[in-house]
């Protein structure tokens, strides 16, 4: 896989989305489930707006020195043993954990969740080379027998009911219990554990990258970034270049809005942080480690209109108070970065020709800009792409653009703009009916399919006016 | 006091009695109310939708036709909030950068207006009935209105008030976004006519005409008699149960 899913056009991936009832009713319970949770974590830590603004001068901060940072990350590294990769792009990240992988003569692979190895497509690559890889956070695991992509950045499988669930389990891997999600969870839990103790080779993202220490810090409820980390005797982070922040303590202030802002929770059950390879002197760590920082498009970002873009830390509360998201589901996006979120970020890594609707799959709503920890812009972030969209890529449709100039010529000659409150009446005339148009004409039609829409008045506000400045007012 | 009243293109259009409410509400409060008539479209149709070059044109226009008032009130959180971007879309602009900064520092919504500048929680206002009010998304979220209109209503005597479910969720108009994504659009303003109905309120406020004729277009089309009104109604009412006219 990479950014892109698949080749289903935009309608169709909306109407399916639309149609797909019981993923709504899944995606609507989950949203209002993380959106009580953030917002009574949010105020129970309290100065919620200080802890964003705090957090969002930080990821400031190491953006604007991120040079700076990632050298000191990879010294660091490099100090612990560690071996450090820059890759500029999502082959050559692929190429060498491959050669990682055969260097080792690795049979299997056991990751824990990661979102830039879904973007760079590394479980396709490993598998062509003949390793076994498995995915070993529970909703990818799921997904992965499934062969199912992710429609949610940190719950992948949100799209699924715990009987689809049981019945993959059944079809895929002979489980015969029942869909009591604890069963569900202990099989699963049972099955992974073996692969854990027989991976050759344990694969992680990367929540933040500590640079003073070149510690890797991962945030889980499962446990499972701890047994990948933890068993296997070599190690590999794949991090985006982004996923970097100075110090333990800006860490610390990250991850308390992390975990608020993406599952409600004050902490995860697990944060764990790991650095480099076993030392001579010490008893406990992989024999080999290696850190692969992913670019793969982001420092094109890195001084755009849309650097605060990679302020984002992966929590999904965008995602998680958007509208649109809850109506069309994740894979309406085509993207393995759905929601606001993504609709920002994937014509930027993966350019605007697939993803060109993206951007307009909003009603600007700034949902989405409220309830970021990082405070992202995301909703300005859409127009600036839908400026890009029109005004570089020159991608959208004639009528449009015929409308617009339109527009701006009504809205610009006021005598023009005056005669049209006029006759907005004698003109909707022909649809009208009982003071309402219930089929529209041209572009009203997308309106009234769905509502009615209302006739102008007999008396507009401006005759109104005037006759009142006539009279010397009522 | 001297305001200059902004109707908004909808209102100008569509619904004129949004404009007379606002003018007799701040006649009333002892303000001195023009209505400069070479006024327009505030631009946000074609800002919204990527085309900034025939958006500036319309946002000229504004500035021209405001360039001499001392406050601009509007009954809409969402085209007053497009006025108070002028400055960062002209910004650097050595022939309009100023007249945006004036514009957007002289612009506000109309409970806004009341409550913030004027200090008029009290219009002494009499409305009959069962209300719940949709807080539309620009009003709360982008101009940060969120306790004004909340505020007068409360000191409306005769209102049985219940609230929205989920009220901060957006009703699905978004300006072109309603046309060009109409089949979201669609999903969502039928969530929002579904929340209107768990309330059994007779009316659902509003401070934004966009909105209101989204979720009251749909219920229409659903055959619900909920009536929709924009919150100067309900306050310039002094003593009957009110409705749009």
């Amino acid at each position: 896989m990479s950014v892109k899913i698949g080749d289903v056009s935009y309608k169709d991936r909306i109407d399916k989305g639309i149609e797909n009832e019981f993923m709504r009713q899944a995606v609507s319970s989950a949203q209002g489930r993380f959106r009580t949770g953030r917002l009574s974590q949010a105020e129970e830590l309290g100065n919620w707006e200080d802890w964003r603004q705090l957090g969002s001068e930080i990821r400031t901060h190491t953006l604007e020195n991120i040079d700076y940072y990632l050298q000191q990350l990879s010294d660091q590294v490099a100090r612990r043993g560690g071996n450090v990769f820059f890759a500029e792009t999502a082959e050559e990240a692929n190429d060498y954990i491959e050669n990682v992988v055969k260097k080792k003569q690795a049979k299997k692979v056991v990751k824990s969740k990661s979102m830039v190895t879904e973007e760079i497509g590394l479980n396709h690559c490993l598998e062509n080379i003949g390793a076994e890889v498995v995915e070993s956070d529970l909703g990818e695991w799921i997904l992965q027998l499934d062969e199912d992509p992710p429609s949610h950045i940190v719950t992948p499988a949100l799209h699924k009911n715990k009987e689809q669930i049981r019945e993959t389990f059944a079809q895929k891997r002979g489980y015969d219990k029942s869909d009591d999600p604890e069963e569900l969870a202990a099989f699963a839990r049972e099955q992974l554990r073996k692969d854990f103790l027989s991976a050759d080779i344990g694969i992680t993202g990367c929540n933040f990258a500590i640079a003073e220490s070149g510690a890797i810090t991962l945030v889980t409820n499962e446990g499972n970034a701890r047994m990948a980390t933890a068993l296997p005797d070599t190690q590999i982070t794949v991090m985006g270049m982004e996923r970097i922040v100075p110090t333990w303590e800006d860490m610390e202030v990250l991850v308390s809005l992390l975990t608020r802002a993406a599952v409600g929770q004050k902490l995860t059950s697990y944060v764990t942080s790991y650095t480099g390879a076993r030392l001579e002197d010490e008893i406990d760590g992989p024999d080999d480690y290696h850190l692969v920082i992913v670019d793969n498009g982001r420092s094109k970002i890195l001084g755009t209109e849309f650097q605060s873009a990679l302020h984002c830390i992966r929590c999904a509360a965008c995602i998680n108070v958007c509208p649109v998201y809850r109506h069309v589901g994740g894979h309406a996006y085509n993207s393995i970065y759905p929601g606001p979120i993504g609709a920002v970020l994937t014509p930027l890594l993966d350019g605007y020709e697939d993803h060109k609707e993206l951007p307009y799959a909003s009603s600007l709503c700034a949902a989405c800009t409220e309830a970021c920890p990082v405070k992202i812009p995301l909703h300005e972030q859409l127009i600036r792409h839908r400026e890009i969209i029109v005004e570089q890529e020159k991608k959208s449709p004639v009528a449009e653009k015929v409308m617009m100039k339109g527009f701006a010529k009504w809205a610009s000659n006021p005598a023009a703009y005056k005669l049209s409150t006029k006759m907005a009446r004698t003109a909707l005339k022909p649809w009208t009916r009982d003071g309402n148009i219930e089929n529209g004409p041209g572009p009203l039609k997308g309106w009234t399919d769905v509502r009615d829409f209302p006739a102008p008045p007999k008396q507009s506000f401006r005759t109104w006016w005037s006759n009142r400045q006539k009279e010397g007012k009522a | 006091m001297k305001v200059s009243l902004f109707i908004t293109c909808v209102s100008d259009i569509i619904f004129a009695d949004v404009g007379k409410n606002t003018v007799e509400i701040l006649e009333r409060v002892g303000c001195e109310v023009d209505f400069p008539a070479a006024q327009t479209c505030c631009g946000q149709p074609a800002y919204n939708s990527g085309y900034l070059q025939e958006a500036k044109k319309s946002m000229k226009q504004m500035m021209r036709a405001f360039k001499d008032s001392k406050y601009v009130v509007g009954p809409s959180g969402s085209c007053v909030g497009m006025l108070k971007e002028y400055p960062a879309v002209f910004k650097g602009d050595p022939e309009w950068e100023e007249a945006a900064n004036d514009l957007a520092n002289k612009s506000f919504e109309i409970t806004q207006f009341l409550v913030d500048v004027l200090g008029v929680t009290d219009l002494g206002s009499t409305f009959k009935g069962k209300v719940t009010y949709h807080p539309s998304c620009h009003m709360t979220r982008v101009l940060g209105v969120k306790d004004a209109p909340q505020t007068l209503l409360n000191n409306v005597k005769g209102v049985d008030f219940v609230e929205l479910p989920v009220k901060e969720d957006c009703c699905g108009f978004g300006g072109t976004f309603a046309v060009k994504n109409p089949a979201i659009s669609g999903e969502m303003v039928k969530e929002k006519s579904q929340h209107v109905s768990e309330t059994n309120a007779e009316y659902l406020v509003g401070g934004d005409m966009g909105c209101l004729m989204n979720i009251g277009g749909r219920m229409r089309r659903e055959g619900k008699n909920v009536k929709v009104v924009h919150i100067t109604e309900i306050l310039n009412t002094q003593e009957k149960g009110g409705g749009i006219a």
